[in-house]
């Protein structure tokens, strides 16, 4: 799986050599920023509405039988924050933008339009994969907030519907408050940001190693996806080392 | 001189030694060839025998792994000779860029290097795009043209960049009979008009004798034969004399 690796880290370096070409690729990283935004603004919300209200009926009867309901808020709060919200939408942008991207690339690989950009002395980096990275490092931090927002409000719905919790609106994100602090909400957009680098870089990076036609764009696909999770599910934890460290 | 302004006869390629091998298998067996200024030079032979492999190396796209290229007596892989002289390719498919029009894709050198204002762009976009009797096409995606159209912008696409250096790969390939006289002639016209140097990849043997200023008869991985249509004509190798004499024969059932 990591045999590429190597590839990866060198298409990161010259992706980020070409940053100074952003604005002759603004077009072009407005188009991509579009593409994700109608991707995934929905299902986004959904999921996050689900995963907070979910997180609440997990944790509320539980909280509320010991008498520590009013942390209800709290608790919703920092795991959206700091590890839902993030992880969760890198997935979804993993299966839903990055199996785009390797699917695009590679097609344009097997096709010889790679090669025909070659031939043009334009930079397949710089044409291709600088504005999809760019606007997947934008999107993915600004998705995440979203679902944060969107996750706690999912929790507030069910803590005060639901009759084993009944806690207020108002007790809830007063718990809310109290707990989470704008670093958290940091914490987790960092995260974002790096997890964004990393489906990028992988969806680009095997789209442009793509070969052997369709079967071949298939496997691509499949392999963009899976090392994206694996990644990012492995820098999680770390990325949460190191955030705590700094904490 | 200006990179822009072409050489007033092309360029010429000095091929020695070349070698490749791709997943295993040698691919090129030593490959010694010349392509004069300005000529039509056809590399002709059976599928798989390592015809685009040996025009990917005329362009940079390959490295080999022995041998050199010179182009213009610089050897290919030297500083900025790709940049110094102007080359352009044709592919089997056009490799046009789906997610562009036609007129796009045929203007993407000049946009993507910023040589020319949008309006600039536009004008020689519409000249390229008439040269080749696409001039209403612009508008079209990639997708709405048949294959003779694809090959047509894809050759409007290469001349955009005023190239010295002009490589075809299999432009006849899955064009109807008269769609191969027409791309053929556009071909030959382009290389008289325009004074480039045209290397043209074909299992096509029309194609070949018909506008070739030499041709070189490759099989296995290596050129067997090389000169002009009539000396190529004449060439005695076996294989060869079966490539080029083969036809249909339908047996009656009796």
């Amino acid at each position: 799986m990591f045999d590429n690796l190597g590839q990866m880290l060198m298409l990161l370096w010259r992706t980020l050599r070409e940053l100074g070409a952003t604005w002759h690729q603004r077009r072009k990283v407005a188009e991509q920023l579009f593409e994700i935004g109608n991707a995934s603004l929905l299902m986004a919300c959904i999921l996050s509405l689900f995963i907070g209200g979910v997180l609440a009926l997990q944790t509320g009867p539980t909280l509320a039988e010991r008498g520590l309901v009013s942390f209800l808020g709290q608790i919703v709060g920092l795991s959206m924050c700091r590890e839902l919200a993030p992880v969760m939408m890198a997935v979804l942008i993993a299966g839903r933008i990055g199996s785009a991207m390797a699917a695009e690339i590679g097609s344009m690989t097997v096709y010889q339009e790679i090669d025909a950009l070659k031939t043009m002395n334009i930079s397949p980096v710089r044409y291709l994969v600088l504005p999809r990275l760019i606007a997947i490092s934008v999107a993915l931090p600004i998705l995440v907030l979203f679902s944060v927002l969107v996750g706690w409000t999912g929790g507030a719905l069910v803590a005060s519907a639901n009759y084993q919790i009944a806690l207020s609106m108002e007790a809830y994100f007063n718990s809310l408050r109290s707990g989470v602090g704008l670093m958290d909400l940091l914490n987790g957009l960092a995260k974002s940001f790096v997890f964004a680098l990393v489906i990028g870089i992988v969806s680009c990076q095997q789209g442009l190693s793509t070969i052997g036609g369709p079967r071949g764009i298939g496997r691509s696909v499949t392999k963009a996806v899976v090392n994206s999770i694996i990644l990012i599910l492995i820098l999680d934890y770390f990325l949460t080392r190191v955030l705590m460290h700094l904490d | 001189m200006n990179p822009a302004v072409p050489h007033p006869d092309g360029v010429s390629i000095r091929v020695r030694g070349l070698r490749k091998t791709l997943g295993g298998q040698e691919v090129l067996k030593g490959i010694d060839f010349d392509v004069r200024r300005g000529e039509i030079f056809v590399i002709m032979g059976p599928s798989g025998c390592g015809k685009t492999v040996l025009l990917k190396h005329l362009i940079g796209l390959l490295t080999p792994d022995a041998g050199e290229i010179w182009i213009e007596g610089e050897p290919i892989h030297s500083d900025g000779v790709l940049d110094r002289h102007r080359m352009a390719m044709v592919f089997q498919s056009g490799a046009l860029l789906n997610s562009l029009t036609v007129g796009e894709n045929v203007g993407l050198y000049l946009s993507e290097h910023r040589l020319k204002p949008p309006e600039e762009i536009a004008r020689v976009v519409a000249e390229k795009l008439a040269l080749v009797g696409l001039q209403d096409a612009a508008d079209k995606m990639p997708g709405e043209l048949s294959g003779g159209m694809k090959k047509r912008a894809s050759i409007a696409r290469a001349l955009v960049s005023e190239p010295q250096l002009i490589l075809y790969d299999e432009p006849t390939s899955e064009l109807d009979p008269l769609m191969a006289v027409t791309v053929g002639e556009e071909i030959l016209n382009l290389n008289r008009r325009m004074k480039v140097t045209s290397v043209v990849v074909t299992h096509d043997r029309d194609l070949a004798f018909g506008i070739g200023d030499r041709i070189a008869l490759m099989s296995d991985g290596r050129i067997l034969a090389l000169g002009t249509p009539a000396e190529v004509r004449q060439t005695p190798h076996p294989l060869l004399r079966e490539f080029l004499t083969a036809s249909f024969q339908f047996q009656p059932a009796a």
